[in-house]
């Protein structure tokens, strides 16, 4: 039992716990440590009335003393924070359905009908994938301020496609891989149609893989930043990193405990949605990389 | 015969046209990839192109550019800021790139060890990864306020310094805050990614090395490493990519400040561009990053070609 579930070799076994300790849990637990500080922090920020947040003679800071609410009310009731949430959940909802229906295609075509030059229109959305939005965002102000877009969600509704097409279409690529063929000469010996086949056979058996691609797709556009910060101008249409980092900063003013609940408020709805599709997303990040 | 032959071989001809093409693979294909190829092409091609082209034009916000050539180059190249910029780019990208390998391959072999709740941990691991960037940099931010910083409090607590550390004041602390600001966020992508390769080695490798009397060490130089390497190359080329056009750490926890000490080259381009209104010359920046992204593609795309070759793979 002890040897076929794990990857560890030999005689690791026999290692006793001390030795083990010192080896593995202790540097993971520093690691762990300093990975999930930030996030304690943010916490604890979020509750902490501001006479405590700013004594740190009195207080200790590790702690709080008096838990609050007040940063929260004041972000939700006093700022366009429920606007921006609002905005993130529908740019993000519209923006990656629509990139799974795209990719969908893209790569049923690529990978199963296999049309003249498939496998060089693969590469070339392969390589679209490694276009940076950092080196795009500036052409395409200039085409979204043409197009009318400007300071709408549409802006970012078409623009997030850019980057979770080329990524979705090269996971589903691999996926529709590993569906046997014969199945759908199956289907086609039985009259039917290429659309019947996608719809019936190929996406039911790939699920798992549309389901990663849209979890992975998904919170990459509510991590958006860059685009979301070019092409939007008014407070009412911004995202919540955006707006975060733009609506709560006055001059030398920050708001401190409303900028912590604006971080924590706006991480907990993706760390949700990651902790029930945690294998989902761990496969698309990691498929994306080893194909 | 003849005659009434003809009408009906009309119809064949016509009906077999539309079902023709509606089983010709390349006809059903080109339908297939409308959607994806419209809007790479409309928000993905031509921005790219457009990019090049602004790079070349004296473009303001709002006006329309005319073509200057390469002079925003020449004055970029007499610019100190710009210069400045460039070297703190590549800074930024070889310490940051550099401890999260490091970082990232030792939690690896962790994570890949006999552990407890091993799944719940990989998890937890991940969270900075998902997490949106510009929030957890808020969290850094504060971490490292010039007044309220927790580290500084927890140092002059233990007596190790006198005064509060000035993190983002001064030109070389905030360099090395936003490095380890990056890390943070990195080194999550860079373990889950080799502990995903590391679990595609067989074990009967291992055994093999064993018995024949390596040590630890020698197993990890010679069987680990070497199995690992081509999933390592892509690896560490996404996550290169990622920190050299770093736009959003910067923009939040310093803006580029002090004294631009921590401007990337995105982080000005974007306020040359849409702060400042000087989008060819803003776009000039960008491009001034294309041919370190085209290097390391091409580092990338070498990488995956030695790895079929390693494991006899074909084409």
């Amino acid at each position: 039992m002890s040897t076929a579930d794990d990857q560890s070799v030999g005689m690791d076994y026999l290692e006793s716990f001390p030795r083990k300790f010192l080896r593995v849990y202790l540097p993971l637990g520093l690691i762990m440590v300093f990975l999930l500080f930030p996030f304690y922090w943010m916490t604890v920020a979020t509750f902490k009335p501001d006479a405590e947040m700013y004594d740190y003679e009195k207080y200790n800071p590790f702690w709080i003393l008096h838990p609050t609410f007040e940063h929260i009310t004041k972000l939700f009731f006093e700022t366009d924070y429920p606007l921006w949430m609002w905005n993130t959940i529908i740019v993000s909802v519209s923006s990656t359905f629509i990139s799974l229906f795209a990719s969908v295609c893209a790569a049923y075509a690529i990978e199963r009908l296999r049309y003249k030059g498939s496998r060089y229109v693969g590469l070339a959305i392969f390589l679209g994938y490694l276009v940076p939005p950092s080196i795009l965002f500036i052409p395409l102000a200039a085409i979204v301020f043409q197009l009318g877009l400007f300071d709408g969600n549409l802006a970012l509704i078409l623009t997030y496609p850019t980057f979770l097409i080329p990524f979705c279409t090269w996971l589903l690529m691999g996926y529709f891989r590993t569906i046997p063929y014969e199945l759908e000469e199956c289907a086609l010996i039985d009259g039917a149609t290429r659309l019947q086949i996608l719809t019936k056979i190929t996406l039911p058996l790939s699920l798992p893989g549309v389901i990663s691609a849209g979890i992975f797709a998904f919170t990459l556009s509510w991590n958006e930043f860059i685009y979301a910060l070019t092409f939007i101008s008014s407070s009412e249409n911004k995202t919540i990193p955006v707006g975060a980092i733009t609506e709560l900063v006055n001059g030398d003013v920050y708001h401190w405990g409303a900028l912590m609940a604006a971080a924590l408020t706006g991480s907990v709805p993706v760390v949700i949605l990651y902790s029930f599709f945690v294998e989902y997303y761990v496969s698309a990040m990691t498929g994306a990389v080893k194909e | 015969m003849a005659v009434m032959a003809e009408p009906v071989a009309a119809q064949v001809k016509r009906s077999s046209l539309w079902s023709r093409a509606f089983e010709s693979r390349n006809f059903l294909g080109a339908m297939f990839m409308v959607p994806a190829i419209a809007i790479l092409i409309l928000f993905l091609a031509y921005p790219l192109l457009l990019g090049l082209w602004l790079g070349m034009t004296d473009t303001k916000i709002g006006g329309v550019g005319r073509y200057i050539g390469f002079a925003n180059f020449v004055s970029l190249a007499k610019d100190s800021v710009f210069w400045l910029s460039v070297f703190n780019t590549i800074f930024y990208t070889v310490a940051a790139s550099v401890v999260k390998f490091a970082i990232g391959l030792y939690l690896a072999l962790l994570l890949n060890e006999r552990l407890p709740f091993k799944s719940m941990i990989r998890a937890i691991v991940l969270l900075p990864f998902v997490v949106p960037t510009v929030l957890s940099a808020i969290a850094f931010w504060w971490i490292y306020d010039s007044q309220f910083s927790i580290i500084s409090w927890v140092l002059i607590k233990a007596g190790l310094i006198t005064h509060y550390i000035d993190f983002l004041g001064d030109p070389w602390n905030a360099r090395w805050s936003v490095v380890v600001a990056n890390i943070w966020r990195g080194v999550p992508f860079v373990a889950i990614t080799l502990l995903a390769g590391l679990q595609t080695i067989s074990p009967s490798l291992y055994e093999a090395a064993n018995l024949d009397g390596a040590t630890n060490l020698q197993r990890f130089r010679h069987i680990t490493l070497p199995m690992l390497s081509p999933i390592i190359a892509v690896v560490m080329t996404f996550s290169v990519l990622m920190t050299f056009t770093d736009f959003q750490l910067i923009y939040t926890i310093t803006r580029g400040g002090p004294i631009n000490a921590t401007h990337l080259m995105a982080t000005l381009s974007f306020q040359r561009a849409i702060t400042g209104g000087n989008l060819g010359e803003g776009a000039a920046i960008s491009n001034a990053m294309i041919p370190f992204l085209v290097a390391a593609i091409l580092l990338s795309f070498f990488g995956l070609q030695r790895s079929r070759w390693q494991q006899g793979g074909r084409d």
